[in-house]
């Protein structure tokens, strides 16, 4: 299901090229080419074979890693300056997938505890100031709660560097220094949403009887939550939890611009404004790919740990 | 809703009359009644909505209009100063509530229509149109919608009209799969099966029949579309490819100014520039969720859904 999701998605982002107004050889080389040029660079793009071989040949070469050659630095002159996409990418995509994984191992464990402890202290003080707190961050935009941070931490109080600059040769403890803003920027924003949905997804589960039968029983709260209640809650929580994962796929983009980091959403990000197709394409096809595959997880975790679904009758 | 009725009947007249009044009432009587956060929010809501409307007489100075000083200090000719080619920052503020706010209220609103006339006719209609459509919406959905839109804006340009038409679209899958959720459970009810029985189209089986059954979470997730709308149009336009220059919007004002924010530790205020359109941004979708969150948990026990 995944996998036919995934070639639609494909179908769909490539389409998106043939969509482009007006002729797209003279669009990339500009109004100075002359009809040659233009024509022979329509024939090097294979633009004059039909969409559906086409798509073929670009589906076939992106799964063994070639995604094209990337229109910026490509001028009616005939110098060559192009880099290929897969060199512009992967670099990229490792400094993302740093970024996303230190967010992601600090917000995972906050928002589950936070989200635990509001359901279990339901319409108490704590709760409240939570739910109020992660509401606020929910409705604000991500790029503020970045400037908010880099006000405080960066340009009062000098703590943390407002630019995360890092390249291949960074050290570790220094990647990790520098990533430090927008690494937390995404955890508010990611913990507020999953913590609201594990409270939901908690409190639902306590109202249910068999919940109440146990704790009639005279099981005390901790025995309830730990043997009655998370068994059944761990379904939910892998949703939510793969859910947000997925979020910040998209929210990376924006931290990443506020943040001058060089991560694969400013690269997307500076090839929508220069128009440059190819990159965008491969940029959009490994969000949606990362996007689809969390969410097949997320399924496959809520199966794999019902324990309905695990005894059969 | 009975009012516009072509031929004159007395019970109509009289219901509709008593039935105006009570609602008015009952307006008051639960904004007496609601929280001191809903009352909030409604509050700025309306301060937003005002604004927007009388932007050119509220605001001191033109839209893109040039003064020579750029980055200027906050001071009585310019409020909260200037930004980098000299535009009075106060003026855009208020000029871009009504650029930013209308925008998303006009994509909300068709991508409601869209979302909602095909998500009716999905659950009256379910043979293959309701196939193809709900298909169709899984798959737009498997993509994360910011990034599908910036693909589209890269193809199409970033226009305001294309920036309305994708993000409408985009967001109509949601309203798509709501609409037609909950009108599934409407549309076996028995007096939907009379409407049908009696011959009535598909018009007046959506309008007079299911719609006004489905109306309190549809309101609601209008809400709720709106305030995503609202934060996928400011990141656009924060990212640079949403609305474009001259045009006054809160999400591109803030990367204009963002490196004002470097000079805080000498100027407090010339800090805090670039915060206050992020912060009329989470305002409005503060406010928006508070009135939200308060009619859900009027008109249902949704409270604890997200």
């Amino acid at each position: 299901m995944g996998l036919v999701t995934l070639s639609v998605v494909s179908i769909i982002i490539f389409s998106s090229m043939e969509l482009l107004p007006g002729d797209f050889g003279q669009a990339v080389l500009g109004q100075a080419a002359t009809e040659e040029t233009v024509a022979a660079f329509r024939r090097e793009l294979g633009l004059d074979q039909s969409a559906v071989m086409r798509y073929g040949q670009w589906i076939s070469a992106a799964l063994q890693g070639d995604l094209g050659t990337s229109f910026s630095g490509r001028n009616a002159s005939g110098v060559d300056r192009s880099r290929e996409v897969i060199d512009l990418v992967v670099p990229r995509l490792r400094n993302t997938l740093f970024l996303a994984s230190v967010a992601a191992l600090i917000a995972v464990p906050l928002a589950l505890i936070l989200g635990i402890t509001t359901a279990l202290f339901r319409n108490s003080i704590y709760d409240r100031s939570v739910n109020i707190g992660t509401l606020t961050t929910i409705s604000f935009p991500e790029f503020f709660v970045a400037y908010i941070l880099i006000l405080f931490l960066s340009s009062l109080y000098p703590v943390f560097p407002s630019l995360a600059n890092v390249d291949s040769d960074t050290q570790f403890s220094e990647r990790f220094y520098r990533t430090a803003l927008p690494a937390l920027t995404l955890t508010l924003v990611i913990v507020a949403h999953m913590m609201r949905m594990t409270r939901a997804a908690i409190i639902n589960l306590l109202a249910s009887p068999y919940i109440q039968m146990a704790r009639l029983s005279g099981a005390t709260p901790t025995e309830v939550i730990i043997k009655h209640a998370l068994p059944n809650a761990w379904a939910p929580i892998a949703t939510v939890i793969a859910f947000n994962l997925a979020y910040l796929v998209v929210g990376v983009v924006v931290v990443e611009v506020v943040f001058v980091y060089p991560g694969i959403g400013q690269l997307m990000v500076d090839a929508v404004s220069s128009r440059d197709i190819p990159v965008v394409q491969a940029c959009a096809l490994i969000f949606a790919m990362t996007y689809i595959l969390l969410n097949l997880l997320a399924d496959i975790i809520g199966i794999v740990t019902n324990p309905r679904l695990l005894h059969p009758k | 809703m009975s009012q516009k009725q072509n031929t004159y009947s007395a019970v109509d007249e009289v219901g509709a009359v008593t039935e105006q009044r009570t609602f008015l009432k009952r307006i008051l009587i639960d904004l007496r009644k609601a929280p001191y956060t809903a009352r909030f929010g409604i509050l700025i809501i309306f301060i937003y909505i005002t604004v927007a409307l009388f932007a050119p007489i509220l605001s001191p100075y033109g839209e893109a209009e040039v003064f020579p000083e750029p980055y200027a200090a906050w001071s009585s000719t310019h409020v909260f100063g200037t930004d980098q080619i000299g535009r009075d920052i106060f003026s855009r503020m208020i000029y871009g509530a009504r650029n930013t706010v209308g925008i998303a209220v006009a994509t909300t609103v068709l991508a409601f229509l869209i979302g909602g006339v095909l998500g009716l006719a999905a659950a009256i209609n379910r043979s293959y149109l309701d196939q193809f459509l709900s298909r169709t919406v899984d798959v737009l959905m498997a993509i994360p919608s910011l990034i599908f839109a910036l693909v589209l804006l890269s193809i199409f340009g970033s226009t305001v009209t294309n920036l309305i038409l994708i993000i409408a679209v985009l967001d109509s899958t949601r309203v798509f799969r709501l609409t037609r959720a909950v009108s599934l459970n409407v549309v076996v009810m028995d007096y939907v099966e009379a409407a049908r029985l009696r011959g009535e189209g598909l018009g007046w089986i959506m309008r007079r029949e299911i719609l006004p059954n489905i109306l309190p979470p549809l309101i609601a997730e209008f809400g709720l579309r709106f305030c995503f709308v609202f934060l996928t149009i400011a990141a656009l336009s924060f990212l640079g490819v949403g609305i474009q220059p001259p045009t006054a919007d809160w999400g591109s004002m803030v990367r204009e100014n963002a490196s004002l924010i470097m000079f805080a530790q000498y100027d407090i205020k010339a800090g805090l520039t670039p915060l206050l359109p992020a912060a009329a941004i989470a305002l409005l979708t503060v406010a928006i969720n508070f009135v939200v969150d308060w009619f859900l948990h009027k008109t249902s026990g949704l409270r604890d859904e997200i």
